[in-house]
């Protein structure tokens, strides 16, 4: 059985879920960017103490599931959320889905995905995939970040859904519901709800590690990282930083520019000169983000190594915290009426 | 980020997929253009993996020299950590962190080594004695 199911390839994953399967209820105004901004994806965090992959714990973006789950809820859309203890359940579940003309999301591990190649396939689990129909023993997958659909046998696609780890999926599978038709005036309202709780994510989460001061908190760390690990290790966790924000799926600038695009798209909803100007101050702080790549792979490449190169990178941080903070400060002043 | 600027480097997803990046066009309007990748990127991938070869490099000389136990070669091949291999096995992160010691290794039933053996795709002969290559 084959549902006819529109792929289109987006740099992320959750916003291309989001915005593939709206767009198979009948509903193609949220584009991706839309997805992202409503969905208050822009974030910072740096996770003191826990190891990812023997690297930092940093993320440009805020926790898998809520980009999906926010954007619905804002728009008004129900929204059916699985998660099965038995990996027999979570797949008679599937198919009945699919049998009913249901494509679903679903969370995957990344390790095990046949598809990717291996240099990318580490142990991360808040991949998601659009599962849009079954031919004999193959799934038919939408993945977002693929050009193309590509498929998964039965054992292949019960092996991602049920990876194990930190963030393990548990066979989760969700689909939005639309009841009634989302009207202009309700995108408008989730747009400033989206930006209202970016605002909030960003400006105001106490401790210190998320955020503005995130940034801040990381950009003091990197000046330490050469007396600590050693020029070495310095780089090696200088590296995980650039491939968090700038791997496929960021769509660059650890997702800085998706959301000045977002701000570009707003104003189509709400004609606000303000939109504009402030995602131009996005777009300064996605260049700069890539400047400090650059400069952070001058380091691991082992061509800049003093202390002073480490002092360098942290003021680019310094730079992006600044502009970021102004440009919050200025959404948060936006008077939507 | 300007759409002329948008690097067009070699990298590991070349036969596989594009990366979707976001750029602006000659009059400032966003738009999504397909990139091969980035050089600095597939750099950083590089360091990476380079680590990852380091740790088993030295995870094959403390499995040789008796300070490990095979669980460790395996764990760093699969790119693991003790957590991971806790989930997957259900043993507790303690119970793994004592089965990486060799005199503990040695003395595990059949049983419980199978749980091992079953999330590292060998056999309990292969993960008792492991033949060591790198990729």
């Amino acid at each position: 059985m084959q549902i006819n199911f529109e792929h289109i390839q987006s740099a992320h994953c959750e916003n291309g879920v989001t915005s593939n399967l709206l767009r198979h209820e009948g509903f193609s105004k949220i584009t991706e960017p839309l997805a992202f901004g409503i969905g208050s994806g822009l974030f910072f965090i740096y996770i003191p103490f826990i190891k990812v992959n023997n690297g930092p714990a940093i993320s440009y973006r805020t926790m898998p599931g809520l980009i999906f789950k926010r954007t619905c809820k804002s728009l008004g859309i129900d929204v059916i959320r699985k998660k099965f203890s038995s990996p027999d359940e979570a797949q008679t579940f599937l198919d009945d889905c699919l049998k009913s003309g249901q494509p679903v999301g679903c969370q995957v591990g990344v390790y095990f995905l046949t598809y990717f190649p291996k240099e990318y396939r580490f142990h991360f689990n808040a991949h998601n995939i659009v599962v849009f129909g079954k031919e004999d023993d193959n799934y038919l997958i939408s993945d977002p970040v693929m050009e193309t659909p590509t498929t998964l046998s039965t054992y292949e696609l019960q092996r991602v859904r049920f990876a194990k780890g930190m963030l393990a999926p548990k066979g989760q599978l969700y689909y939005p519901k639309i009841k009634t038709e989302v009207t202009d005036e309700q995108i408008r309202y989730a747009i400033t709800k989206g930006i209202q709780r970016n605002v909030r994510d960003m400006l105001h989460i106490p401790g210190g590690i998320a955020g503005i001061s995130g940034i801040k908190y990381t950009a003091r760390k990197i000046t330490k990282w050469r007396d600590k690990l050693g020029v070495k290790g310095a780089g090696i966790y200088l590296a995980q930083l650039v491939r968090m924000q700038e791997e496929i799926g960021t769509g660059g600038g650890g997702f800085r520019f998706i959301y000045a695009a977002f701000l570009q798209q707003s104003y189509q909803f709400h004609p606000k000169e303000e939109l504009l100007k402030i995602s131009e101050q996005f777009t300064k702080s996605g260049d700069l983000w890539r400047s400090s790549a650059v400069q952070a792979a001058g380091i691991f490449k082992g061509r800049i190594t003093s202390q002073q190169d480490f002092n360098d990178m942290s003021n680019f941080l310094m730079e992006v915290a600044e502009i970021e903070k102004n440009a919050f400060k200025a959404l948060s002043k936006i008077n939507w009426r | 980020m300007e759409k002329k600027d948008i690097p067009q480097d070699p990298s590991g997803l070349d036969d596989f997929t594009t990366d979707i990046c976001y750029a602006t066009d000659e009059s400032g309007k966003y738009t999504t253009v397909q990139s091969r990748g980035w050089e600095v990127k597939a750099t950083a991938l590089d360091v990476t993996w380079q680590d990852i070869d380091n740790r088993l490099i030295k995870a094959i000389d403390d499995v040789k020299s008796g300070k490990a136990s095979p669980i460790l070669f395996y764990m760093e091949k699969k790119i693991m950590d003790i957590g991971i291999v806790a989930s997957y096995t259900g043993y507790w992160k303690w119970q793994v962190k004592r089965h990486l010691k060799p005199n503990c290794f040695n003395k595990l039933s059949d049983n419980k080594l199978q749980k091992y053996a079953k999330l590292f795709e060998v056999n309990i002969n292969e993960l008792k004695n492991p033949i060591f290559n790198a990729d």
